[in-house]
C-alpha cells in the first residue's frame, strides 16, 4: 500500500469461483451508486416484494432458513415472528457496530455496496409492518457512514426511500446512526440503549429478545448487516432457489474473513455447510495454504469469543450444528489462522485483554473477572508468573461462566468436545467470552504456560 | 470553547428530527460538536443537554462511555494502529512501536506541536489486511514502517489534506431528508395504529382463516362420523 492508495477498492475481498449472492457487485467500483445498482438489479427485491402480501414476504424468509450473521446465527424469519401482534409501532435496528476481532465483512457490504441493504431494510420494513429504521454503523467507519449517507440521499431522491415508495402506500425512514467506539454496543440490548442516547450497556434478560420490549420500549427487529443484504436476493429468487445452495440447516452462502498466517487472507463468499476449514485454509480458490508451509497450531472459527480449534477440526463443515456440537460457533464469520510460531499466550493476552478492556462494567462478574484475567495473563507472559497462576485463572473463568467451559475435543489426550454455548453469571456473553481463549489455551497448551512461570525454591527459614 | 455556531445549531435541530425521541441525537450531536471544536467542550456538553432536554450530566455520562469522544485536545490527526489478534500475527505490534519511534512519544500521547496522537487499538474491521492504521478514522492496510513514515511526511506537508480531514470531522456527506419526502417521525405514544400498507395482509389472513376454520370443521365432522 502507498499513500495514494487510500481506501483501496474492496480491499480484501477475493472474487474467486463460486455463487455470489451478497457480493455479486464487488466487482464494480461503482457499486455504491445508484446508477450502477439500478444497472445490475438493484431494488429489483424491493419491487417483487411490494407486489406480494407483508405476510407473504415474511413466509419467504422463513422458507429461505436465512440465518442470522450477527453472531448468534439465529433464524431471521423466525425471530420477525416474535413481535407481539397489534403493538405499534415498531421498528428496525440494522447491527452494523462490527467489531468483533477478525470480523471484517459488514463494513464491505455497507461500502462497497451500501444499495442492497438499504433494499433489504426495505423488504424488511415492509414485510413487518416497521415505522422506522436505524442503520446503526460502527463510529470508526467513516467511509461507510459516508457512502450509507449518500447512497440515503440518492434513494430518497428517486423516491425508493421515505414517503410513498415507488407511489405504493408504503411508506418508511431510514435514518443514518452511528456509534463512537464501544464494541458492546454490537450485543443488541446495548445498541438499543445507545441509539436512545445511553451509554450502550446490555439490558437485563428477560425479555430475551427486543421483538418483545426494544427500542423506546416498542418491538424492535434487530439485524445484522450480512443478513439484510440477503433479502433482496431472497426475494427475487425465492426460498427455494436460496436452499439449493450451502447445507439444509444452513443454506445459502455467507462471507468469510479468513486472516492470520495464510498465503492469501481476504473475504469469500463461500457456501455454508459444504465448505470445510480446510477448503478455507487450503483450498486454491480460498487461502492457498499456510503463510511459508508453516504446520497449523491452532485457529479461531468464528471471531475472538469463540473456542479455539485445532488441527483435528480443520475437516468440519461450516455450519453452525456440528460446529457448535464441536465446542466452538461460527459466530460472525470471522478465522484466524495461527501457525507454529505462535505464542499461545501471548494470543490469549491480547485477545482476553480485548474483553477486559471493552467490560461496560455492569456487571461484577465481568468487570472484575476480565481485568483480573487479563493482570494474572500480563504477569504469566512478563515471566513474573506465580505458582498457583494457573489455577487462580481457572477460578476466575469459573466465576464468570460456572461449570466446564465450551472446548474442542483432543483424541490424543482423550478430551472430548464440550458443546456451545456456555453457562454465564453476567448479564450478557461478553464476561464468558473471555473465558474461551483461556480455556482454550490452557486445556492444549498448559505446558507453554507453565514454562513461563519461574520455579522458585522456598528459603529454608530456621527456628534457632 | 464553544457552542454550536449558527450552521451547527440547525444542523442539530436537523438530526433532532428525525428521531421519535430527542435523546436520540445525543450522539450525532456529541460528533457534531467534536466535529466544530476538534473535541468535545464542557459548553458543547451543556449545549447538546439544553438541545435534548435532558440534564448536561445526562450527557457527560453518555459522552464518557465511547472512546471516540476527547473530552480534552488531541492531536489534529488522530492515529490508531490495530493491535488485535490478527494484526498481532502479522506485526501490528511492531507498527505501533515503530510509529511510537518516528514521532517520539508512547501511546495515547500527541505530540508536542498537536500534530499527531497514537492509539493502541482494538480491531477496526481490516483483519484480512493486517497490518493496518486508521488516520482520523480513514484505512490504511498492509501498511509497512517505511509507508506510515511517508503517510506522516505526506500529512506534514499537507498533501493528504483532501484525503484526511482534521481530528472530528467523520463525514463529509451527510444524510439530508427533504422535507416532502420525508415518511414522517412520531413519538411512539402517538402511533397506535398498523401501518397503511399492512391491510393488504388482509384478504389473506382472512382466506387463511377461512382456511383453518374449515379444516377443524372437517377434523370436527370426521371425529362426529367416528363416534
Ligand atoms: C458482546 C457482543 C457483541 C456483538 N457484536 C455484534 C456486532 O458487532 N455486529 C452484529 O451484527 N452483531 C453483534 N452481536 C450479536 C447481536 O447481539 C445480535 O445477535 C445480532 O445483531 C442479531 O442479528 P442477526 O440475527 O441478524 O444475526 C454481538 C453480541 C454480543 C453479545
Ligand atoms: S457481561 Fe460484561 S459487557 Fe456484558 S453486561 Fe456484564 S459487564 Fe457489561
Ligand atoms: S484484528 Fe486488526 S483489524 Fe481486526
Amino acid at each position: 500500500m502507498a499513500t495514494n492508495q487510500y481506501v483501496p477498492h474492496a480491499a480484501g475481498y477475493v472474487d474467486n469461483e463460486g455463487p455470489k449472492i451478497v457480493s455479486s457487485r464487488f466487482v464494480h467500483e461503482d457499486a455504491f451508486l445508484l446508477e450502477r445498482s439500478l444497472a445490475t438489479g438493484g431494488y429489483e427485491g424491493l419491487k417483487k416484494a411490494l407486489t406480494m402480501a407483508p405476510i407473504e414476504v415474511h413466509d419467504t424468509v422463513r422458507d429461505a432458513v436465512l440465518l442470522g450473521r450477527g453472531g448468534a446465527g439465529f433464524p431471521a424469519g423466525i425471530k420477525w415472528g416474535f413481535c407481539p401482534p397489534g403493538k405499534w409501532p415498531m421498528y428496525l435496528v440494522v447491527n452494523g457496530d462490527e467489531s468483533e476481532p477478525g470480523t471484517y465483512k459488514d463494513r464491505l457490504l455497507m461500502e462497497m455496496d451500501p444499495h442492497q441493504l438499504i433494499e433489504g431494510c426495505l423488504i424488511a420494513c415492509y414485510a413487518l409492518g416497521l415505522s422506522q429504521c436505524f442503520l446503526y454503523v460502527r463510529g470508526e467507519m467513516a467511509l461507510a457512514q459516508e457512502r450509507i449517507a449518500h447512497a440515503l440521499n440518492e434513494a430518497y431522491e428517486a423516491n425508493l426511500v421515505g414517503k410513498n415508495i415507488l407511489g405504493t402506500d408504503f411508506s418508511v425512514d431510514v435514518v443514518l446512526h452511528w456509534g463512537a467506539g464501544a464494541y458492546i454496543v454490537g450485543e443488541e440490548t446495548a445498541l438499543i440503549e445507545s441509539l436512545e442516547g445511553e451509554r450502550g450497556m446490555p439490558r437485563l434478560k428477560p425479555p430475551f429478545f427486543p421483538a418483545a420490549i426494544g427500542l423506546y420500549g416498542q418491538p424492535t427487529i434487530v439485524n445484522n448487516v450480512e443478513t439484510l443484504a440477503n433479502l433482496p436476493w431472497i426475494i427475487v429468487n425465492g426460498a427455494d432457489e436460496y436452499k439449493k445452495y450451502g447445507s439444509e440447516t444452513s443454506p445459502g452462502t455467507r462471507l468469510f474473513a479468513v486472516s492470520g498466517h495464510v498465503k492469501r487472507p481476504g473475504v469469500y463468499e463461500a457456501e455454508q455447510g459444504v465448505t470445510t476449514f480446510r477448503d478455507l485454509i487450503y483450498g486454491d480458490n480460498f487461502c492457498q495454504g499456510m503463510k511459508g508451509d508453516d504446520e497449523l497450531k491452532m485457529f479461531i472459527p468464528g471471531g475472538a469469543s469463540a473456542p479455539w480449534f485445532f488441527p483435528e477440526q480443520v475437516d468440519l463443515p461450516l455450519e453452525a450444528r456440528p460446529v457448535g456440537a464441536a465446542g466452538s460457533m461460527l459466530g460472525s464469520g470471522a478465522i484466524v489462522i495461527m501457525d507454529e510460531s505462535t505464542d499461545a499466550v501471548k494470543a490469549c493476552l491480547r485477545v482476553v485483554r480485548f474483553f477486559a478492556r471493552e467490560s461496560c462494567g455492569k456487571c461484577t462478574p465481568c468487570r472484575e473477572g476480565t481485568t483480573w484475567e487479563e493482570t494474572l495473563l500480563r504477569r504469566i507472559y512478563d515471566g513474573h508468573g506465580r505458582p498457583g497462576d494457573l489455577e487462580m485463572l481457572l477460578d476466575i473463568a469459573d466465576n464468570i461462566s460456572p461449570g466446564p467451559y465450551p472446548g474442542a475435543a483432543w483424541e490424543a489426550e482423550g478430551i472430548e468436545a464440550i458443546p456451545f454455548p456456555p453457562k454465564q453469571t453476567t448479564i450478557c456473553p461478553l464476561g464468558p467470552s473471555s473465558v474461551a481463549p483461556i480455556t482454550s489455551a490452557l486445556r492444549r497448551f498448559r505446558h507453554e504456560f507453565e514454562a513461563k512461570i519461574p520455579q522458585r525454591t522456598s528459603i529454608p527459614v530456621s527456628a534457632s | 470553547m464553544a457552542r454550536f455556531t449558527p450552521e451547527n445549531l440547525e444542523l442539530a435541530h436537523e438530526i433532532i428530527s428525525r428521531y421519535p425521541r430527542k435523546k436520540s441525537a445525543v450522539i450525532p450531536m456529541l460528533h457534531l460538536a467534536q466535529e466544530q471544536d476538534g473535541y468535545v467542550t464542557n459548553d458543547a456538553m451543556a449545549h447538546i443537554a439544553e438541545l435534548a432536554e435532558v440534564t448536561a450530566a445526562e450527557v457527560i455520562g453518555t459522552c464518557t462511555f465511547y472512546e471516540m469522544f476527547k473530552t480534552h485536545p488531541v492531536g489534529k490527526y488522530v492515529i490508531n494502529v490495530c493491535t488485535n489478534i490478527s494484526c498481532q500475527l502479522n506485526g501490528g505490534e511492531e507498527l505501533l512501536e515503530h510509529l511510537e519511534e518516528s514521532l517520539e512519544i508512547r501511546s495515547g500521547g500527541t505530540t508536542s506541536d498537536g500534530m499527531f496522537t497514537i492509539e493502541d487499538y482494538e480491531c477496526i474491521a481490516a483483519c484480512t489486511e493486517a497490518p493496518c492504521l486508521q488516520v482520523n478514522y480513514r484505512y490504511f492496510h498492509r501498511i509497512s514502517n517505511d509507508e506510515v513514515d511517508e503517510v506522516i511526511a505526506d500529512i506534514r506537508t499537507g498533501k493528504l489534506a483532501d484525503t484526511i480531514p482534521e481530528h472530528g470531522v467523520l463525514q463529509r456527506v451527510r444524510q439530508t431528508i427533504p422535507a416532502a419526502k420525508l415518511a414522517g417521525v412520531a413519538p411512539p405514544e402517538e402511533v397506535v395504529d398498523a401501518p397503511a400498507w399492512m391491510v393488504r395482509n388482509e384478504p389473506i389472513l382472512a382466506a387463511r382463516a377461512a382456511a383453518k376454520a374449515a379444516e377443524e370443521a372437517a377434523a370436527k365432522a370426521a371425529e362426529g362420523n367416528a363416534d
